[in-house]
Protein backbone atom coordinates (compact mmCIF):
# COMPACT_ATOMS: atom_id res chain seq x y z
CA UNK A 1 0.00 0.00 0.00
CA UNK A 2 1.06 3.53 -0.71
CA UNK A 3 2.20 5.52 2.31
CA UNK A 4 -0.59 8.12 2.78
CA UNK A 5 1.98 10.73 3.87
CA UNK A 6 3.36 10.77 0.33
CA UNK A 7 0.13 12.03 -1.25
CA UNK A 8 0.49 15.66 -2.27
CA UNK A 9 4.26 15.52 -2.07
CA UNK A 10 6.55 16.51 -4.90
CA UNK A 11 9.69 14.46 -5.38
CA UNK A 12 12.66 15.85 -7.22
CA UNK A 13 13.90 13.34 -9.77
CA UNK A 14 16.79 13.49 -12.21
CA UNK A 15 18.22 17.01 -12.25
CA UNK A 16 19.65 16.71 -15.73
CA UNK A 17 18.27 14.48 -18.47
CA UNK A 18 19.35 15.20 -22.02
CA UNK A 19 17.18 13.96 -24.88
CA UNK A 20 19.25 12.76 -27.81
CA UNK A 21 18.25 13.14 -31.44
CA UNK A 22 18.70 9.40 -31.92
CA UNK A 23 16.06 8.67 -29.23
CA UNK A 24 13.62 10.96 -31.04
CA UNK A 25 14.53 9.38 -34.41
CA UNK A 26 13.89 5.86 -33.04
CA UNK A 27 10.53 6.84 -31.55
CA UNK A 28 9.47 8.58 -34.79
CA UNK A 29 10.50 5.56 -36.88
CA UNK A 30 8.15 3.25 -34.96
CA UNK A 31 5.08 5.40 -35.64
CA UNK A 32 6.08 6.36 -39.19
CA UNK A 33 6.77 10.02 -38.42
CA UNK A 34 9.14 11.51 -40.98
CA UNK A 35 9.63 14.89 -39.29
CA UNK A 36 12.07 14.37 -36.44
CA UNK A 37 12.74 18.06 -35.77
CA UNK A 38 10.56 17.88 -32.65
CA UNK A 39 9.52 14.89 -30.57
CA UNK A 40 6.02 13.41 -31.04
CA UNK A 41 3.49 14.40 -28.33
CA UNK A 42 3.83 11.18 -26.33
CA UNK A 43 7.63 10.86 -26.53
CA UNK A 44 8.16 12.16 -22.98
CA UNK A 45 6.49 9.06 -21.52
CA UNK A 46 9.84 7.28 -21.75
CA UNK A 47 11.25 9.81 -19.29
CA UNK A 48 8.22 10.35 -17.04
CA UNK A 49 7.30 6.70 -16.42
CA UNK A 50 10.86 5.82 -15.48
CA UNK A 51 10.94 8.78 -13.07
CA UNK A 52 7.57 7.83 -11.59
CA UNK A 53 8.62 4.21 -11.22
CA UNK A 54 11.76 5.09 -9.33
CA UNK A 55 9.94 7.47 -6.96
CA UNK A 56 6.81 5.40 -6.37
CA UNK A 57 8.77 2.18 -5.82
CA UNK A 58 10.89 3.79 -3.12
CA UNK A 59 10.29 1.87 0.12
CA UNK A 60 9.14 5.06 1.89
CA UNK A 61 6.36 5.49 -0.72
CA UNK A 62 5.66 1.83 -1.14
CA UNK A 63 3.83 1.28 -4.43
CA UNK A 64 4.11 -2.23 -5.90
CA UNK A 65 5.16 -1.39 -9.47
CA UNK A 66 4.97 -5.03 -10.59
CA UNK A 67 1.18 -4.92 -10.35
CA UNK A 68 0.74 -1.52 -12.01
CA UNK A 69 -1.62 -1.08 -14.97
CA UNK A 70 -1.79 2.20 -16.86
CA UNK A 71 -5.28 3.67 -16.47
CA UNK A 72 -5.06 6.95 -18.32
CA UNK A 73 -2.53 9.43 -19.58
CA UNK A 74 -2.57 13.13 -20.37
CA UNK A 75 0.02 15.55 -21.72
CA UNK A 76 0.17 19.33 -21.66
CA UNK A 77 2.95 20.53 -23.92
CA UNK A 78 4.14 24.10 -23.46
CA UNK A 79 7.23 23.76 -25.58
CA UNK A 80 7.90 20.77 -27.88
CA UNK A 81 10.93 18.62 -27.02
CA UNK A 82 13.90 18.75 -29.39
CA UNK A 83 17.07 16.70 -29.64
CA UNK A 84 19.72 18.09 -27.29
CA UNK A 85 17.20 19.56 -24.82
CA UNK A 86 18.12 19.11 -21.15
CA UNK A 87 15.49 18.90 -18.43
CA UNK A 88 15.16 18.50 -14.71
CA UNK A 89 12.30 16.28 -13.58
CA UNK A 90 9.90 16.29 -10.69
CA UNK A 91 7.03 13.98 -9.83
CA UNK A 92 4.03 14.91 -7.68
CA UNK A 93 1.64 12.36 -6.23
CA UNK A 94 -1.59 14.27 -6.86
CA UNK A 95 -4.22 11.82 -5.69
CA UNK A 96 -4.68 8.38 -4.22
CA UNK A 97 -7.69 6.22 -3.51
CA UNK A 98 -8.54 2.58 -3.04
CA UNK A 99 -11.50 1.12 -4.93
CA UNK A 100 -12.48 -2.56 -4.76
CA UNK A 101 -9.03 -3.32 -3.38
CA UNK A 102 -7.27 -1.63 -6.30
CA UNK A 103 -5.04 1.32 -5.51
CA UNK A 104 -5.51 4.23 -7.91
CA UNK A 105 -2.72 6.80 -7.98
CA UNK A 106 -2.44 9.90 -10.13
CA UNK A 107 1.04 11.30 -10.60
CA UNK A 108 2.09 14.47 -12.39
CA UNK A 109 5.51 14.67 -13.98
CA UNK A 110 7.03 18.00 -14.91
CA UNK A 111 9.96 18.44 -17.28
CA UNK A 112 11.62 21.77 -16.69
CA UNK A 113 14.27 23.71 -18.55
CA UNK A 114 16.33 26.17 -16.48
CA UNK A 115 13.58 28.75 -16.43
CA UNK A 116 10.25 27.11 -17.20
CA UNK A 117 8.11 23.99 -17.47
CA UNK A 118 8.29 22.53 -20.97
CA UNK A 119 5.84 19.71 -20.43
CA UNK A 120 3.55 18.34 -17.74
CA UNK A 121 2.05 14.89 -17.93
CA UNK A 122 -0.42 13.04 -15.74
CA UNK A 123 -0.52 9.26 -15.39
CA UNK A 124 -3.21 7.37 -13.56
CA UNK A 125 -1.75 4.09 -12.38
CA UNK A 126 -3.86 1.27 -11.03
CA UNK A 127 -2.24 -1.26 -8.70
CA UNK A 128 -4.33 -4.37 -9.11
CA UNK A 129 -5.54 -6.05 -5.95
CA UNK B 1 -13.84 22.92 -43.06
CA UNK B 2 -12.92 23.71 -39.47
CA UNK B 3 -16.15 23.93 -37.52
CA UNK B 4 -17.70 22.10 -34.61
CA UNK B 5 -19.06 18.73 -35.69
CA UNK B 6 -16.76 18.29 -38.69
CA UNK B 7 -15.60 14.67 -38.98
CA UNK B 8 -12.01 13.98 -40.03
CA UNK B 9 -11.14 11.15 -42.44
CA UNK B 10 -10.60 7.71 -40.95
CA UNK B 11 -7.11 6.25 -40.86
CA UNK B 12 -6.20 2.60 -40.24
CA UNK B 13 -2.85 1.72 -38.65
CA UNK B 14 -1.52 -1.84 -38.77
CA UNK B 15 -0.36 -3.32 -35.46
CA UNK B 16 1.58 -6.57 -35.19
CA UNK B 17 4.15 -8.25 -32.93
CA UNK B 18 7.01 -6.68 -34.89
CA UNK B 19 5.67 -3.20 -34.14
CA UNK B 20 5.29 -4.07 -30.44
CA UNK B 21 8.94 -5.12 -30.28
CA UNK B 22 10.02 -1.94 -32.08
CA UNK B 23 7.96 0.21 -29.69
CA UNK B 24 9.35 -1.64 -26.67
CA UNK B 25 12.87 -0.84 -27.84
CA UNK B 26 12.12 2.80 -28.69
CA UNK B 27 10.17 3.52 -25.50
CA UNK B 28 12.13 1.40 -23.03
CA UNK B 29 8.92 -0.41 -21.93
CA UNK B 30 9.94 -4.08 -22.07
CA UNK B 31 7.00 -5.43 -20.04
CA UNK B 32 6.62 -9.06 -21.23
CA UNK B 33 2.82 -8.75 -21.60
CA UNK B 34 3.61 -6.90 -24.84
CA UNK B 35 5.94 -9.54 -26.29
CA UNK B 36 5.62 -12.93 -24.63
CA UNK B 37 2.40 -14.85 -25.24
CA UNK B 38 3.01 -17.43 -22.54
CA UNK B 39 3.57 -14.70 -19.96
CA UNK B 40 0.52 -12.69 -21.13
CA UNK B 41 -1.72 -15.74 -20.78
CA UNK B 42 -0.24 -16.52 -17.34
CA UNK B 43 -1.43 -13.13 -16.01
CA UNK B 44 -4.93 -13.63 -17.37
CA UNK B 45 -4.74 -11.70 -20.64
CA UNK B 46 -6.37 -13.14 -23.79
CA UNK B 47 -3.06 -12.85 -25.70
CA UNK B 48 -0.16 -10.42 -26.11
CA UNK B 49 -1.51 -6.84 -25.93
CA UNK B 50 -0.16 -3.63 -27.39
CA UNK B 51 1.31 -1.01 -25.07
CA UNK B 52 -1.42 1.52 -24.26
CA UNK B 53 1.20 4.16 -24.99
CA UNK B 54 1.83 2.66 -28.45
CA UNK B 55 -1.88 3.05 -29.19
CA UNK B 56 -1.67 6.62 -27.93
CA UNK B 57 1.46 7.26 -30.00
CA UNK B 58 -0.27 6.06 -33.19
CA UNK B 59 -3.43 8.05 -32.50
CA UNK B 60 -1.07 10.97 -31.78
CA UNK B 61 0.42 10.49 -35.26
CA UNK B 62 -3.10 10.79 -36.69
CA UNK B 63 -3.50 14.07 -34.77
CA UNK B 64 -0.13 15.54 -35.75
CA UNK B 65 -0.65 14.63 -39.43
CA UNK B 66 -3.88 16.62 -39.41
CA UNK B 67 -2.39 19.43 -37.31
CA UNK B 68 0.59 19.94 -39.60
CA UNK B 69 3.25 18.58 -37.26
CA UNK B 70 4.10 17.54 -33.72
CA UNK B 71 4.81 21.10 -32.61
CA UNK B 72 1.13 22.05 -33.06
CA UNK B 73 -0.21 19.73 -30.36
CA UNK B 74 -0.66 21.40 -26.95
CA UNK B 75 -2.83 18.89 -25.06
CA UNK B 76 -3.43 15.19 -25.55
CA UNK B 77 -5.05 12.66 -23.26
CA UNK B 78 -6.87 9.34 -23.20
CA UNK B 79 -8.09 6.59 -20.96
CA UNK B 80 -7.11 2.98 -21.68
CA UNK B 81 -10.42 1.12 -21.65
CA UNK B 82 -9.68 -2.09 -23.61
CA UNK B 83 -6.43 -3.62 -24.85
CA UNK B 84 -5.41 -3.96 -28.49
CA UNK B 85 -5.00 -7.74 -28.74
CA UNK B 86 -2.14 -8.86 -30.98
CA UNK B 87 -1.96 -12.60 -31.80
CA UNK B 88 1.25 -14.02 -33.34
CA UNK B 89 1.77 -13.63 -37.09
CA UNK B 90 -1.31 -11.44 -37.39
CA UNK B 91 -1.89 -7.85 -38.46
CA UNK B 92 -4.61 -6.21 -36.39
CA UNK B 93 -6.14 -2.82 -37.10
CA UNK B 94 -6.11 0.37 -35.09
CA UNK B 95 -8.81 2.47 -36.71
CA UNK B 96 -8.88 6.16 -35.84
CA UNK B 97 -11.45 8.86 -36.49
CA UNK B 98 -12.05 12.29 -35.00
CA UNK B 99 -14.67 14.99 -34.72
CA UNK B 100 -13.97 18.66 -34.07
CA UNK B 101 -15.60 19.46 -30.72
CA UNK B 102 -14.38 23.00 -30.01
CA UNK B 103 -12.80 25.91 -31.87
CA UNK B 104 -11.51 28.90 -29.94
CA UNK B 105 -8.67 31.42 -30.13
CA UNK B 106 -6.77 29.43 -32.75
CA UNK B 107 -7.07 26.18 -30.80
CA UNK B 108 -9.08 23.24 -32.08
CA UNK B 109 -10.21 20.35 -29.89
CA UNK B 110 -10.51 16.93 -31.50
CA UNK B 111 -12.59 14.15 -29.93
CA UNK B 112 -10.82 10.99 -31.01
CA UNK B 113 -12.16 7.48 -31.47
CA UNK B 114 -9.84 4.47 -31.67
CA UNK B 115 -11.01 0.90 -32.24
CA UNK B 116 -9.33 -2.43 -32.87
CA UNK B 117 -11.26 -5.43 -34.21
CA UNK B 118 -14.38 -3.31 -33.76
CA UNK B 119 -13.76 -2.72 -30.03
CA UNK B 120 -13.25 0.79 -28.66
CA UNK B 121 -9.81 0.86 -27.00
CA UNK B 122 -9.49 4.48 -25.83
CA UNK B 123 -11.99 6.47 -23.79
CA UNK B 124 -12.23 10.26 -23.37
CA UNK B 125 -9.53 10.67 -26.02
CA UNK B 126 -9.00 14.33 -26.84
CA UNK B 127 -6.32 16.49 -28.34
CA UNK B 128 -5.99 20.25 -28.63
CA UNK B 129 -4.06 21.57 -31.59
CA UNK B 130 -3.04 24.95 -32.95
CA UNK B 131 -4.01 25.33 -36.59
Amino acid sequence: MLNPDSVGRTFEGADSITVTQSEIDAFCAVIGEGDTSVAPPTFSIRISLEQSQSILSDPTVGLDWRRVVHGDQKFEIFSPIKGGDTFSCSTTIESYRVAAGNEIVTVRSDLKTESEIALSSWSTLVVRA
Amino acid sequence: MIEIGTALPEHVFTVNRELLKAYADASGDQNPIHQNEEFALSVGLPNVIAHGMLTMALVGKYVTDWAGGSSNVTHYGARFIKPVIVPADTDVDLTVTAVISAVENGSITLDLTATSAGVKVLGMAKAVVKK
